[in-house]
């Protein structure tokens, strides 16, 4: 079955089709069901949302039926990482096995705001080897919500949009004592994946917790060559609990630990030995507040990261380096709703104080001559107050949503030797700093007929990320550079425009989208020739600057066909440009993308081929160290089957994936290291009711 | 609208949060000795005074050392004030002797304490030995004292002064002024004499010091917006920029351009070349 869809083409609300396929029926109690945890949550826009305006993609983790964890992927228990590229928007950068980056319309972490339950978290890896969604696994999380552009301001200031990462929660459902056992094995890597949960939950008080551990060995690249540095282990714990103070008064709380040792980067020149966050949150739940306001919830949270990155594995190095870094995230936020006549308000308010510190030792050869020490990130103190409101109206067959976010983004070098550090750069940089963001967003939508139509203008600026602004000799093995962050770079501003239309046929569903980003002072490094490399071996040192403004395009066209009615054919086609004001290609833009896949299911039966692939890498720069990559189309199969023992539920899927063990990797393939070659999967869930 | 009202004034509130953490200066502690911060080096006894030199370093150190005097009159404990002291230092080689650039000695804002510099460019040894010639006078008359000192090299054995022959066939003396090298940009100066004779080191003028600090250890890698160093008239010292990007070992690679800028000694650092044959180094 189907692992995602989008609120805005769903034929719900009345219009579709009326023969509806088994398939499409589960679709639909899929998402009916988690629209009522989400009226139980009500946390969600769309309980407001009348009519399917908001272009948000929903990557669904955990399956309609909480007791068979993850049956909705066609891999269940594959990592987060896997469940994103799944996605039709998001895309990876990868480094290795483990902890891929997430990019949206062509854009990567610092474009993006990415959120674990609306909560700010910051990775503590200045070579962004942690994106967020490394500190989280599938175990913890119901559902991923994708916002694309300002309509992701909600969650913070963004030029690409917001990956929303939420946590799976009982919510007061009376089931009583549930659990399951997860056990799961992969041939390629030799991966290991076990995991449980326990959960309590009444009307009252509920109790989730799971546990999740992962081992994996290198793994081999089509055509049998071995990835070396591609192994990682990893375990999470969570636990999340609620308590119903009144009728309509709760206090939620979540806690997230979660730790990954021995992760190879085969595509970088380091590996890391710790990984390690906890991740916290407090949260008050109100049904009514004062007036007409409801839905009230107010957030408390706190995160810490530690990531060590090491190069002890490594034979063969110029230099023996230790590079740790710390991420410390403090923050809230406030949201309460508002319905007046044909008017749906939220209205948020949310801050958070973040500290990012990242050093550097190295080893030299000669043992007689000390250390050398840096302060790669200076102990950048970031403190930002931001106000969202949103209104969605509703006219006649139509409705208009306006949204915007106002904030107040406040930098300090809290060290000295760091601040000492980049004066060398900028010997009249201030130590503080403050900026204001906005953002303002139109988002339109129009049914004729079946026919959907929406439309999008927006405007937003973003305040330059840590390393962009403060970052100190960041070596990037991609370009082979050294980048050095200017604390004086203006703003990044985009004007996104975006146009989606869906036509729900007969049995041929058709939607089209596309979005232009026009960025203003986009950021990005540029060769400095007068600066002396600091790593061994790199070409040159990059500072980063303001172009006067790049143009990123995203276009997608995707298809859903009904054969029979247990079977569907689906595609997706996408299109991505991305250019400066010279013409010159931006880096990591995706080719032409395709994939397509043939869904089978009846009973207790599912089965799906897959085949994805894309089109030659023509639009590649050399100065950021891109090569033309070639195309490829890869293929994969799964099987699963459901039995019922006794009251409980046993699942069990198997599948392969790159069935003809082809040799390949991507333009978002760091170093062009290539992708795992054919992998047999096999995974048995049991759930005890 | 009270709600609104609530979230506006705590938005404000929020905003109006600002950290402060302002650094205080630290008390000027008053202390009787005007040098007890200083270290005693020698204690000169002569003519029934008791000459006290003081300076930041532990001991004489091969390159720059900044001495300060005192005069003890041994008759009545007393520090004598309005002296008019000079000096010279020799050093005693197996062959020949010969001195070192110096400053003057002078009156500092304590009337009873005077300094001055030395720029010793060698060592001394078991054979060979630096002597600390002084000459002051005291109401209208004039004492002499001569002391042995014990210069040493300095213990991490980094170069702080070089002596060298220029292209120009002149004997030069460059010395560094000590510094307490940090992460940052830093203050860096140095002082340059001409060797005319084995006992005059008259001060060069309007010469620069071109600076290329390199680190050896990390691929020869150098650091940006350093100033070279050219010569204040009003002290006669040159001076300029470090910037250094990390601890460690620095080699910073010179040259010595005249006032026509032309090289005098030193290379440029390149793919091909290293190091230049004129430097000093840095470690911390």
């Amino acid at each position: 079955m189907k692992t995602e869809f989008e609120k805005g083409s769903h034929p719900y609300g009345g219009g579709g089709p009326k023969k509806k396929t088994l398939v499409l029926a589960l679709l639909s109690f899929v998402l009916s069901h988690w629209v009522v945890q989400g009226q139980e949550i009500q946390i969600d826009p769309i309980t407001d949302s009348i009519l399917p305006i908001s272009l948000e993609e929903i990557i669904l983790i955990s399956s309609y039926k909480r007791s068979l964890e993850h049956k909705s992927h066609h891999k269940p228990l594959s990592t987060l990482d896997e469940y994103l590229e799944s996605s039709k928007k998001v895309g990876m950068i990868k480094r290795g096995a483990y902890a891929w980056e997430p990019v949206l319309n062509d854009m990567g972490s610092e474009r993006l705001a990415v959120t674990i339950d609306g909560m700010r978290i910051f990775g503590a890896c200045t070579d962004r080897m942690d994106p967020i969604t490394s500190y989280v696994d599938v175990s913890n999380l119901s559902d991923v919500h994708v916002a694309c552009g300002q309509q992701g301001a909600e969650q913070g200031a963004t030029i690409g949009g917001a990956i929303d990462l939420r946590l799976e929660k009982s919510n007061f459902k009376p089931l009583g004592w549930t659990g399951s056992v997860e056990t799961g094995g992969e041939s390629n890597n030799a991966a290991q994946i076990i995991g449980g949960e326990l959960n309590y939950s009444d009307e009252r008080f509920y109790l989730d917790t799971d546990i999740i551990y992962r081992k994996a060995e290198n793994y081999t690249a089509g055509g049998g060559q071995e990835v070396a540095y591609s192994q990682f282990e990893k375990y999470n714990l969570s636990a999340n609990t609620g308590y119903r103070v009144s009728d309509d008064q709760r206090v939620l709380a979540s806690f997230i630990f979660d730790e990954a040792r021995d992760v190879g980067y085969p595509a970088l020149p380091m590996d890391v030995s710790l990984a390690r966050a906890f991740i916290g949150s407090v949260s008050w739940v109100q049904t009514d507040l004062i007036g007409g306001f409801e839905q009230w919830e107010t957030k408390l949270y706190a995160n810490s990261i530690t990531h060590i990155m090491d190069d002890s594995e490594r034979p063969d190095v110029p230099i023996r380096m230790d590079m740790p870094g710390w991420s410390d995230t403090y923050g809230y936020y406030s949201q309460v709703r508002l319905k007046l006549d044909k008017h749906a308000f939220l209205m948020k308010l949310d801050g958070f104080y973040n500290r990012s510190l990242a050093e550097m030792t190295m080893y030299p050869n000669n043992p007689g001559e000390p250390e050398m020490f840096m302060l790669t990130w200076p102990d950048v103190r970031t403190l930002n107050t931001g106000f969202y409101a949103e209104d969605e109206i509703e006219l006649k067959a139509s409705s208009l949503k306006l949204s915007g976010r106002l904030a107040l983004q406040g930098f300090r070098v809290a060290d000295a030797l760091g601040l000492n550090s980049l004066r060398i750069f900028y010997p009249e940089m201030q130590r503080r700093q403050s900026r204001f963001l906005k953002s303002v967003s139109t988002q339109y939508h129009r049914k004729f007929k079946t026919v959907h139509f929406n439309g999008g203008l927006s405007y937003g600026d973003r305040a330059p990320s840590v390393s962009e602004g403060f970052g100190f000799y960041l070596f990037n093995s991609f370009d082979n550079h050294d980048y050095i962050g200017d604390p004086d770079l203006k703003n990044e501003k985009a004007i996104e425009v975006n146009a989606k239309l869906s036509l729900p046929l007969e049995k041929l569903t058709l939607g089209v989208e596309g979005n232009y980003f026009h960025t203003m002072d986009y950021i990005i490094g540029e060769l400095n020739p007068a600066l002396s490399v600091m790593t061994i071996g790199a070409e040159g040192v990059k500072v980063y600057k303001n172009l006067d403004y790049a143009q990123l395009y995203n276009a997608t066209l995707d298809a859903k066909y009904q054969i029979t009615p247990a079977l569907i054919c689906s595609g997706l086609l996408s299109y991505h440009r991305g250019t400066d004001q010279d013409g010159r290609n931006l880096p990591f833009i995706s080719p032409l993308v395709y994939n397509a896949m043939l869904q089978y299911s009846r009973g207790k039966f599912t089965g799906s081929l897959m085949m994805r692939g894309a089109g030659d890498q023509v639009h590649f720069n050399p100065g950021f160290g891109e090569d033309r990559t070639d195309g490829y189309t890869m293929f994969s199969l799964s099987l699963g089957k459901s039995f019922s023992i006794n009251q409980d539920n046993l699942y069990v899927k198997a599948g392969v994936e790159n069935i003809f063990d082809t040799f390949y990797s991507t333009y978002s393939d760091w170093n062009n290291i290539p992708r795992m070659g054919r992998n047999l999967y096999m995974t048995v869930s049991y759930a005890i009711n | 609208m009270k709600t609104i009202k609530f979230l506006f004034a705590t938005l404000v509130l929020s905003l109006s949060f600002t950290a402060c953490n302002d650094d205080g200066d630290d008390p000027i502690i008053v202390e009787e000795n005007p040098l007890a911060e200083y270290k005693l080096l020698t204690n000169v006894k002569a003519n029934n005074h008791s000459i006290e030199i003081y300076s930041e370093q532990q001991e004489f150190t091969l390159g720059y050392n900044e001495l300060f005097l005192r005069i003890k009159d041994e008759a009545t404990d007393s520090y004598i004030s309005n002296a008019e002291i000079s000096w010279k230092p020799m050093m005693h080689m197996t062959e020949m002797m010969h001195s070192c650039p110096k400053s003057g000695v002078s009156k500092t804002e304590n009337a009873s304490v005077y300094k001055g510099f030395t720029v010793f460019q060698m060592p001394g040894n078991a054979d060979e030995y630096w002597e600390l010639g002084l000459e002051y006078s005291v109401a209208g008359q004039t004492y002499n004292a001569t002391e042995r000192i014990e210069v040493k090299a300095p213990a991490d054995g980094k170069q702080r002064v070089s002596v060298f022959m220029g292209t120009d066939d002149t004997r030069y003396v460059l010395a560094m002024l000590p510094m307490a090298p940090e992460v940052a940009l830093n203050d860096f100066s140095a002082l340059l004499f001409k060797m005319e004779s084995m006992m005059a080191f008259p001060a060069v003028e309007d010469f620069t010091v071109v600076l290329d600090p390199r680190m050896p250890g990390m691929g020869n890698h150098s650091s940006p917006n350093n100033e070279d160093l050219t010569y204040d008239a009003s002290d006669g010292m040159y001076r300029g920029k470090l910037s250094l990007t990390m601890t460690g070992y620095w080699k910073i690679n010179l040259i010595l351009e005249n006032e026509n800028g032309e090289a005098v000694k030193g290379e440029a650092v390149t793919d091909d070349n290293e190091s230049s044959s004129l430097f000093f180094e840095i470690e911390f």
